[in-house]
C-alpha cells in the first residue's frame, strides 16, 4: 500500500511535508482535505487522525500527525540527503532547537494574519496592530539567534529547519504583507533556501496562500460562521 | 565519572519551570554528570547582561556541553538522550516508535504546556505580581480549555498504552508530567477525577522514584506557602 499524505497547502505544516516529500521523490498519494470546507471535520476522516489536523500520514498500518514528526520520520525511512537532518549530534540539535522553537515563537505570529485577513475578520486596530508587533519580533529573533550571519539556520546546508521556518515566512505574503521588503537579510535567506528546494516546486507549492481570498470566496457561508468564532478564538 | 566530566556539562535551570524540571529529573535519573546553575527567574536572573550573553532569549533551561550551548527543553533532552547512551525507551531508535515520541513533543507545545501553565500563571503568579485576586471567569475560560485539552491526552495517547507514547516511559512522559504538576504549586490538582490519568502519573513517578520527588521539591514549597494562605 502506497504512503498517503493528508494535506492542504494552504497550511504551512502541510506545505513543508508536501515540498520535502517531492524534493526527495518520495512516493506518495495526495489525499486532498479542503480545511476551508471543512473536510477535516468529515468522520472518515476522523478515523485518520483523532486530533482532525492536517498534515497526516498513513503508511501501511502507520499513522503519525505533526509537520515535524512526519518530516523526520521520512527523512530516515527514505533515506534523504544527511543535510536534512543530519546525522552529527551537536547539528541535528541546533535542527531540533529550532523545530522545537518554532511552535510558540514562529507560527503562532505568521500564521495568524492570513487567517485573519482570509476571513474577512474585522479585527480592532489594536490587534491588529499588535500582531504585526509580534510578529515583527519574531522575525528579528529568527535573524539574530537562528540565522545569524550563516546561510542556512544549521549551517552551511539547507535542513528540515529552514523548511519549516520558510513556509511560516511565506504566510503573511498571502495577506499582503511583505516581510522581506525591509529585511535583506532574511530575503537573501529565502533566495538561498528557495534555490535550494527549486523555484518550480516552491512556488507550486505556495500558489494557494496568494489565492487565499479567492478561495475565501468560495466558502459556504454556513461553514464561515462555523470556522469564524474558531479562528477567533485561535487568533484574537 | 570523573570531576573533568561533572564540569564539562552544565544546565542553567530554575526549579519552578516546567522544562527545567524535566532536564534535571532525566540527569539525575541516569545519573549523568554535571553541574547545575541556578537561574532565579523571579529575581530577574535571566535578563542579566552574563545570562542575556549565554542566552539572548532569556530563557530556561540551557545546557552546555563542552562549550556547545542548546537551548529548548525538546532538543536538550534529545541530545542527552542520545550523546550519553541512557536505555533506549526514553527516545527509541527505530523510526516508528521515535516518530511517536517526536509527535507527542511537537503536540505537546500547543495544547499540554500553555493550557497547564496558564491555569498556574493565573491562580499563582498574577495575583503574586499585581496583589489582585483571581480573574475568576478568565480561570474558568482557562480551566474548560485545560479540560479539553486532558481529554485529548486521555484519549489520543493513552487508549490502549500505559505510557504516552508505548509500553515503557518516554521523554514524552517526563515533558507532560512536569506540566501537569505545575498547578500544584497553587494548590490544584489538575488530574483529580481523571482516573486514567492519576493512573498514568502514578506509573511515571514511580518508574522516576526518587528523582521525581526531588525535582519538585521547590514547587511543593511553593504549594505549602500558597495552600497554608488559603
Amino acid at each position: 500500500m502506497p504512503l498517503e499524505i493528508y494535506l492542504d497547502l494552504v497550511s504551512e505544516p502541510c506545505r513543508s511535508v508536501y515540498i520535502f516529500a517531492k524534493k526527495n521523490n518520495i512516493p506518495f498519494e495526495f489525499k486532498k482535505i479542503l480545511l476551508f470546507k471543512g473536510e477535516q471535520y468529515r468522520e472518515e476522516f476522523g478515523k485518520v487522525n483523532y486530533f482532525k489536523k492536517v498534515p497526516v500520514i498513513k503508511d501501511g498500518d502507520f499513522t503519525v500527525s505533526e509537520s515535524i514528526a512526519i518530516l523526520i520520520y521520512l527523512a530516515e525511512k527514505y533515506g534523504t540527503p544527511d543535510h536534512w537532518y543530519p546525522a552529527d549530534l551537536q547539528t541535528r540539535a541546533r535542527v531540533d532547537e529550532y523545530l522545537s522553537w518554532q511552535h510558540s515563537g514562529m507560527r503562532k505570529h505568521a500564521a495568524k494574519i492570513l487567517w485573519l485577513k482570509a476571513f474577512g475578520i474585522d479585527v480592532p486596530k489594536e490587534k491588529m496592530d499588535s500582531a504585526m508587533e509580534d510578529l515583527e519580533e519574531t522575525l528579528t529573533a529568527f535573524e539574530e539567534k537562528f540565522l545569524q550571519d550563516k546561510p542556512f539556520i544549521a549551517g552551511q546546508k539547507i535542513s528540515l529547519a529552514d523548511l519549516v521556518a520558510i513556509v511560516e515566512i511565506m504566510q503573511p505574503l498571502g495577506a499582503g504583507v511583505n516581510v522581506f521588503e525591509v529585511r535583506p537579510k532574511l530575503r537573501a535567506w529565502k533566495d538561498r533556501v528557495r534555490a535550494e528546494i527549486g523555484p518550480v516546486l516552491f512556488d507550486e507549492a505556495h500558489q494557494m496562500i496568494f489565492n487565499v481570498e479567492e478561495v475565501a470566496k468560495t466558502i459556504d457561508p454556513s461553514a464561515k460562521e462555523i470556522f469564524k468564532p474558531k479562528i477567533i478564538k485561535l487568533f484574537l | 565519572m570523573n570531576m573533568a566530566a561533572k564540569k564539562a556539562l552544565e544546565v542553567y535551570l530554575d526549579m519552578l519551570s516546567q522544562p527545567c524540571r524535566a532536564v534535571h529529573i532525566f540527569l539525575n535519573h541516569n545519573k549523568i554528570p554535571h553541574t547545575v546553575k541556578t537561574v532565579a527567574l523571579r529575581k530577574g536572573e535571566n535578563r542579566t547582561a552574563e545570562f542575556t550573553k549565554l542566552n539572548p532569549m532569556q530563557k530556561v533551561p540551557v545546557m552546555v556541553d563542552n562549550g556547545f550551548v542548546l537551548t529548548e527543553s525538546d532538543a536538550i533532552l534529545k541530545y542527552l538522550a542520545t550523546n550519553y547512551h541512557v536505555p533506549e525507551h526514553w527516545y527509541p531508535r527505530q523510526s516508528e516508535r521515535r516518530a511517536k515520541v517526536d509527535e507527542y513533543t511537537a503536540w505537546h507545545h500547543n495544547y499540554i504546556r500553555p493550557h497547564a501553565a496558564k491555569v498556574f500563571i493565573m491562580e499563582v503568579l498574577v495575583p503574586r505580581m499585581t496583589r489582585q485576586p483571581v480573574e475568576q471567569p478568565k480561570l474558568q475560560r482557562a480551566l474548560e480549555q485545560l479540560g479539553d485539552t486532558l481529554d485529548k491526552l486521555e484519549g489520543m495517547f493513552l487508549k490502549r498504552q500505559p505510557f504516552l507514547c508505548g509500553d515503557d516511559i518516554s521523554l514524552a512522559d517526563l515533558l507532560a508530567v512536569c506540566e501537569i504538576m505545575q498547578p500544584l504549586g497553587g494548590g490544584r490538582d489538575i488530574l483529580k477525577g481523571r482516573r486514567k490519568l492519576e493512573s498514568w502519573r502514578s506509573r511515571v513517578i514511580s518508574a522516576l522514584q526518587g528523582s521525581f520527588e526531588e525535582g519538585h521539591q521547590i514547587l511543593y514549597q511553593l504549594r505549602d506557602k500558597t495552600t497554608s494562605k488559603l
